[in-house]
């Protein structure tokens, strides 16, 4: 009860948010269409929030964030393809194992290459991603469900907007209760200088661990609801650029800001949808033209993100 | 017998796939070597070298020796650019910071380049320089553009080989990449020495780029990808900044690649080279000739 009288006004905050969305929808101001990239941008921000546990706080770089995304979403319309799930209540469980499935994965795989640094922790982050990529595009060789390189089709759709909205506003007050406890000290502790943290007793290896175990079973969680929203899939949805997706969310947003990893995601999806909307297809074609060249002129003038105080 | 031709067949596949990837590993450790920077963009600067001997073929049918020529001159300019306006004013910042720039290169390049008014997104035809010819010899059979390509691999090898050992620039580089506060108190022009390796990189991969073309005749913008990260994980096997680490390391790579397609299975060949590369970084980090411990 502790946690949710001392996040009243997080609560409070999202409950008229969420009337107020609501309401929008409701009197039909916009589109089915307008409704969907609502959800999808809320399941963004809880991917992109697991990267900023484990870059923006502890530091670690991951260019391979979207393979646990993925993992996710296939475990989840797995389970609910197989068990065919159509109560939301039903839903909750198989959301949480699937986030644990990604969580474990990486759990296994953080603790080989959790012991490498910056540029060799990206290489092999990469690696795993294209890795997950080619055992996803194989897929159908282990069951015929996964469908391989044709795509996972016919998963149900359960996730709703009330779902989505409560499971991200409730996982944001959990990430932000562990980033300001003990443990997020110390995540944050290992992110400015690891030897020190290590000279002053603290378990830096499990600790990074921890934190990339945390990062993916939100990105999980995130792509299970991916899954059961679009109820198609396909492993180019869950490639290197969709990892870099995360990588400018984290670096607009600032790194190690939970608040402008919400606005950045919500802006970014926004800027990529609205987009779509505005302009015609051959213009949207050009966007990964401009994206690199947004994300080199960011790492120049601001390379800790758009919305931290700068710091040197 | 059979068997055993079979595999002889595929060990020359193998050494003409890391041939190329050699060629491109030698950039990717060259750089790392100066800047402790892994470039992304190495990759797509063999892409570039690809599809600039394509247009130099087609367009105006030049001979093969002047394509290699001007090919290497361009791609030289090319990685002479990148390093210029993305890299140099960045040499300060973190090394992150650096290495995302090296990603938003990468990127750029694959997706300014496959838009319809610049190059096309779609695979063309590399055209053929000249007829392929095969030579039997009873085991097994070695075509003319195999022996190009080692041919021209070990000549380009040998020429690094004198620049990096026996010129001044060759120990300039080889001192920044040791330490680059000192080599500048020794009076070695560091902005230069990094350009000529971009330089000497760029050129590299630009040959590997036209062999690679010959070899498997078919380009696409984004054929330096996978290339590039495999020959990236061939210079960390050979370990990483060491020169004929990274030619060992490209040859293991090709010849593993090739053998798990023709014994295993083509669709988990780019599965295997990740796992070498764990089982580098768990076992050896400093790779197969790497003996100094990086500091912390």
């Amino acid at each position: 009860m502790n946690f949710f009288w001392e996040a009243r006004k997080v609560i409070l905050l999202s409950v008229l948010i969420y009337l107020s969305v609501k309401a929008i929808f409701f009197f039909g101001y916009v589109s089915q269409y307008i409704e969907q990239i609502t959800l999808y941008a809320l399941i963004v921000i809880l991917a992109s929030l697991g990267l900023n546990v484990i870059y923006g706080y502890t530091g670690q770089f991951s260019l391979g964030h979207a393979a646990f995304y993925g993992i996710g979403a296939y475990v989840s319309a797995y389970l609910t393809k197989i068990f065919s799930i159509e109560n939301i209540f039903a839903y909750i469980p198989i959301l949480f194992i699937s986030g644990a499935a990604a969580g474990l994965i990486g759990y296994l795989i953080g603790i080989p290459i959790l012991r490498l640094r910056d540029d060799f922790l990206a290489i092999a982050t990469l690696g795993f991603g294209t890795l997950v990529r080619v055992l996803l595009d194989n897929s159908d060789k282990f069951s015929e469900v996964f469908g391989g390189s044709r795509g996972f089709v016919g998963i149900p759709r359960l996730t709703t907007f009330e779902l989505a909205f409560v499971i991200v506003i409730f996982l944001i007050l959990i990430t932000h209760n562990l980033i300001y406890s003990r443990y997020g000290l110390f995540w944050r502790c290992i992110k400015n200088d690891e030897l020190a943290s290590a000279s002053i007793g603290i378990n830096t290896f499990s600790m990074k661990l921890m934190a990339f175990t945390y990062g993916c079973f939100l990105a999980g969680i995130g792509g299970a609801l991916y899954a059961n929203l679009y109820t198609f899939l396909h492993p180019s949805n869950f490639d290197i650029l969709k990892s870099i997706d995360f990588l400018i969310i984290v670096i607009v947003g600032g790194m190690g800001s939970i608040a402008g990893t919400i606005y950045a995601g919500l802006i970014w999806v926004g800027f990529i949808e609205g987009l779509r909307i505005v302009l015609p297809a051959e213009v949207v074609d050009l966007r990964w033209v401009f994206i690199p060249l947004l994300l080199i002129a960011l790492m120049m003038w601001k390379p800790y993100g758009l919305m931290t105080k700068g710091r040197n | 017998m059979e068997l055993l031709g079979y595999i002889f067949q595929q060990c020359i596949n193998g050494l003409q796939l890391g041939a190329v990837y050699a060629l491109i590993a030698l950039g990717y450790t060259m750089v790392y070597g100066v800047l402790r920077l892994i470039n992304f963009a190495h990759g797509d600067i063999f892409m570039l070298g690809a599809f600039i001997a394509y247009y130099l073929l087609s367009r105006f049918t030049l001979p093969i020796y002047v394509v290699f020529v001007l090919t290497m001159i361009c791609t030289a300019l090319a990685g002479y650019i990148i390093e210029k306006v993305a890299y140099k004013p960045l040499r300060n910042a973190p090394k992150i910071s650096l290495l995302i720039t090296a990603v938003g290169v990468s990127l750029f390049l694959e997706y300014f380049l496959s838009l319809k008014a610049v190059f096309t997104p779609n695979y063309i035809a590399f055209p053929r320089p000249f007829e392929v010819e095969a030579f039997d010899l009873s085991l097994f059979t070695i075509t003319n553009v195999q022996l190009i390509i080692f041919s021209i691999t070990g000549v380009s090898l040998g020429l690094l080989y004198l620049l990096v050992y026996k010129t001044k620039q060759g120990t300039a580089m080889r001192a920044v990449s040791y330490d680059k506060e000192i080599a500048s108190l020794m009076g070695i022009n560091i902005d230069a020495t990094v350009s000529l390796t971009f330089i000497v990189g760029a050129s590299l991969a630009g040959v590997g780029g036209i062999l690679y073309g010959i070899a498997y005749p078919q380009i696409n913008v984004f054929m330096g990808v996978m290339p590039g990260i495999k020959s990236f994980i061939a210079a960390v096997l050979g370990g990483i900044g060491i020169i004929h680490g990274a030619v060992l390391g490209g040859f293991i790579i090709g010849l593993s690649e090739v053998f798990v397609s023709a014994f295993l299975s083509s669709t988990f060949r780019d599965g295997v080279i990740f796992v070498i590369l764990f089982l580098v970084l768990l076992l050896k980090p400093t790779g197969i000739f790497g003996k100094r411990i990086d500091k912390v």
